[in-house]
């Protein structure tokens, strides 16, 4: 069992937790994940390591509620358990001296993105950041990013906040007029699509940490593979990050879509039990 | 009663579920021999002097003397002498293949039928599990401390052996259940998992093993620090890497590999989604690839699956590339599958996938094989035919070609030798690997085998980690 030691509301879909587990804090580093399992019942969730605190064995995750299992996780609270926690798993982010760089950002890929960023300014490189999201009220530590940014540009798909544009508006911008050495692009896979298509334009190098439908997370059983231009790879030990110009887009973004029914009912089941448990608490307060 | 009289009682029949119900659930197919039929088959037994029997047998299990033991009514003596050699008989008696090991041997196979011996193993078995009646105990303790790395029949045959002797023995195991492939493979329909977790929790109460789940070696924890933290490491991760065929198609939607089906089926429950989270896809035109213990399971699965979603009229087919004679899994699984209506397509081999443009599958194309000369492995090799080629409309693809080892163990541990093949090189009497305090057993350095082969790995490993341990070489 592995206890909640903190959580707070990044924003109305976005939660972050603090988790107990030194096993995966000791060996952790940027770019790596972990396997999550709420109970018994649960799936095995992948999820980027945000942050972690070796001395303290905490490691932080960062998630969007999309279906049933973030939404339960995220209706969990601080003191709670969760019945898997095991990791670190893919390979750490390559943090070297590249030059001038852009990490680019798309909604929760804020939280992968960041412990990158921050690497890659620590270790000398000159960091440009590009974060996007469909609106204001999905962003979150534009601050955080600002502090292992050199520049940093935010955007909005519906101009809430920040410039009215998607993600590779301003890329293209800065592509045409620097000498860019290498981009980091995290966020949903049609967006990371569109990044990659831009800079092979440009020629420029581009990383992107592939979000595919994980069961083990531990190589074993291939539900993750993708395909790239020499052959299929598993995202879970291969991965995450790859060469972004060498990904058959496609391909992945329908193995993302296989279970969309079955997310759709279960999302609605867990729904359906959350309104019976608030009813069940309004019928309580009638009776006291 | 004289050796005439034994020859004369029929072989005792397992009773079964009935073959219609069976399709759409995924409780015990077969369902135990009572009392009276155990007894009765025990006594068709010889007692050979030189007991063919237990050759065969890759932990050779004192056969005779249990089945002795078990006419005579002291089923607390069969018990013992059961599990001199073998810790897990409620699972060896339901997954062995007994016609190709002691049943293939025993001497009354040569007039007429062999004895059921996997059936009785399983009553002995099923016994104890629900008696307890032999606890085993923990000597002293010898102070010295082993890792065991992979909780499958290997790893915890390795470690009960090792616990037994005093040693402190700690299991570590990637995911979050107990097992290898008793858990996370072999279906709830051959091999009940509460019968696995008892065998497995049993052990490890009476020896004081610990198990942590959830450790990845070689992300969590590497070797190197298990090599410096405990006076010996075993490895008996098994081979869990799966082998997709190198055709066009094999990314649509639709195609898995056996080892995702099976894992979403048995460890992660999907056949009861949404009561638990993950689901699980089938298609009502369903193509398994191979004719191994995998590709029953996986056909098996798929059938019970489509007949509980209500896809009366689904088809399941198991496509094959030798023929009949050569089918590799055990007799009784194969004879199952086709009572339950599953359809073989054998001297056929896939070529391609084709998928419509959402990336779904919708068909596979097959070529016709004939059997040629025989090859390295002493089987006819199949050769295709020319102009042969047909499609099968299906919708999904399951791909059970068997396994390798998952590297994911060896980060970072260059000079431990393995094949080209990613198996690890181990002495076969010693399980001593190319490192110094390293031992290794069962897939992950035989490639996809039995259980009870891990098993007979895992205690000669244990032997020799003990003699180590003990005196020093
Ligand atoms: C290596 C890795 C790291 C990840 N890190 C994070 C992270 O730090 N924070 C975070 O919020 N999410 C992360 N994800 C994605 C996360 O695993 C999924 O959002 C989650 O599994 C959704 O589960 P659910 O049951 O809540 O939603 P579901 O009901 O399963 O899905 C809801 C929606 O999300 C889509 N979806 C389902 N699974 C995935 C997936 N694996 N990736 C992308 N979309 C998916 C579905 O198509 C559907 O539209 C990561 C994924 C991977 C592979
Ligand atoms: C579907 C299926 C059906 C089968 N049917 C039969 C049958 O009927 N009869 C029969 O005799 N045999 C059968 N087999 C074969 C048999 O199950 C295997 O030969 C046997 O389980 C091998 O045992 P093992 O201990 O070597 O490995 P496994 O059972 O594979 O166990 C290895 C364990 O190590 C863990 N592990 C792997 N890597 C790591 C790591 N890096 N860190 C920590 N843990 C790790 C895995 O999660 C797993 O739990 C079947 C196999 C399959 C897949
Ligand atoms: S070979 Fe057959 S008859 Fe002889 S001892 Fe073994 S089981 Fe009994
Ligand atoms: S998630 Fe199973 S192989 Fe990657």
């Amino acid at each position: 069992m592995y206890t909640i030691l903190d959580k707070q509301a990044l924003n109305d879909a976005i939660k972050l937790m603090v988790i107990e587990a030194p096993h995966v804090a000791r060996k952790a580093s940027a770019g790596q994940f972990v396997i999550v399992r709420i109970d018994d019942f649960g799936e095995r969730v992948p999820l980027t390591i945000a942050d972690f605190d070796r001395s303290a064995g905490t490691v932080t995750i960062i998630f969007q509620e999309a279906g049933k299992s973030t939404k339960h996780l995220g209706s969990l609270n601080a003191g709670d358990n969760l019945a898997t926690f095991a990791g670190p798993l893919g390979h750490p982010t390559e943090i070297k001296r590249y030059g001038a760089v852009i990490c680019v950002a798309g909604g929760v890929g804020i939280a992968p993105v960041y412990p990158i960023a921050k690497a890659l300014k620590e270790a000398g490189n000159v960091v440009i950041s590009i974060v996007g999201a469909r609106n204001k009220g999905l962003l979150f530590w534009e601050e955080r990013m600002r502090t292992v940014s050199d520049e940093l540009i935010v955007c909005t798909d519906d101009g809430s906040y920040g410039r009215k544009a998607v993600v590779t508006e301003p890329l293209k911008e800065i592509l045409s007029v620097k000498n860019i050495a290498n981009v980091w692009a995290i966020g949903p896979a049609i967006m990371m699509k569109f990044v990659s298509m831009l800079t092979k334009e440009f020629n420029v190098p581009t990383v992107v940490s592939l979000n595919t439908i994980m069961i083990d997370g531990t190589g074993m059983c291939g539900g993750c593979r993708v395909l790239l231009e020499d052959g299929a790879k598993f995202v879970c030990v291969d991965g995450p990050e790859f060469d972004g110009h060498k990904i058959d887009w496609d391909s992945l973004l329908s193995r993302q879509r296989i279970y969309l029914n079955e997310e759709r009912i279960a999302s609605g089941r867990w729904e359906h039990i959350c309104n019976l448990d608030k009813s069940d608490e309004t019928a309580g307060d009638k009776d006291k | 009663m004289t050796k005439q009289e034994r020859m004369k009682i029929p072989r005792q029949e397992m009773p079964l579920q009935d073959t219609l119900i069976r399709r759409g659930n995924f409780e015990e197919v077969s369902l135990g021999l009572p009392e009276d039929a155990a007894v009765k088959e025990a006594e068709r037994c010889l007692q050979c002097k030189k007991p063919k029997c237990v050759e065969g047998c890759p932990v050779g299990v004192l056969i005779p003397q249990f089945i002795k033991a078990l006419r005579e009514g002291d089923i607390n003596e069969a018990v013992r002498v059961m599990k001199i050699k073998n810790n897990l008989p409620a699972v060896c008696g339901r997954v062995c293949p007994q016609e190709n090991q002691c049943e293939g041997n025993c001497i009354l196979g040569k007039t007429g039928e062999p004895l059921a011996i996997g059936r009785l193993e399983r009553y002995i078995g099923d016994y104890e599990l629900s008696r307890r009646t032999c606890p085993m105990v923990k000597p002293h303790d010898t102070g010295k401390k082993v890792a065991v790395v992979g909780s499958g029949p290997a790893g915890i045959a390795c470690a009960v052996d090792l616990g037994r002797e005093g040693h402190k023995v700690t299991i570590f195991e990637s995911l979050h259940s107990a097992g290898g492939v008793l858990i996370y493979g072999i279906p709830e329909f051959r091999l009940p998992k509460p019968v696995v977790h008892s065998e497995i929790d049993y052990a490890v109460q009476c020896l004081g093993i610990e198990i942590k789940t959830d450790h990845i070696i070689g992300r969590t924890v590497t070797l190197d620090e298990l090599l410096g933290e405990y006076d010996a490491v075993f490895i008996g991760t098994g081979a869990g890497l799966p082998n997709f065929m190198k055709i066009p198609g094999i990314n649509y939607s639709g195609v898995m590999s056996a080892n995702e089906f099976l894992t979403r089926i048995n460890l992660m429950k999907a056949y009861r989604f949404p009561e638990y989270d993950t689901p699980v896809r089938i298609g009502g035109r369903v193509a398994v690839i191979g004719a191994g213990n995998v590709a029953m399971d996986s056909a098996r699965c798929a059938v019970r699956l489509q007949k509980s979603m209500g896809m009366e009229s689904g088809e399941v087919h198991v496509i094959y590339r030798r023929s009949r004679d050569e089918v590799p899994a055990r007799l009784e699984e194969f004879h199952h599958a086709e009572e339950e209506g599953i359809i073989f397509d054998f001297l056929t081999s896939p070529v391609e996938i084709f998928g419509d443009i959402n990336g779904n599958v919708t068909g596979i194309k097959c070529i016709r094989m004939k059997l040629g000369d025989a090859d390295a492995s002493g089987r006819k090799k199949p050769v295709p035919l020319a102009n042969s080629e047909f499609t099968i409309d299906v919708d999904t693809v399951i791909m059970a070609l068997g396994t390798s080892p998952n590297p994911v163990v060896f980060t970072n541990n260059g000079n431990l030798r393995r094949t080209n093949e990613g198996t690890v090189v181990a002495d076969n009497e010693t399980g001593r690997t190319s490192r110094e305090r390293l031992w290794a057993g069962g897939d992950v350095v035989t490639g996809s085998a039995t259980v009870i082969s891990a098993m007979g790995a895992g205690k000669r490993a244990a032997a020799d980690i003990h003699r180590f341990l003990m005196e020093g070489m």
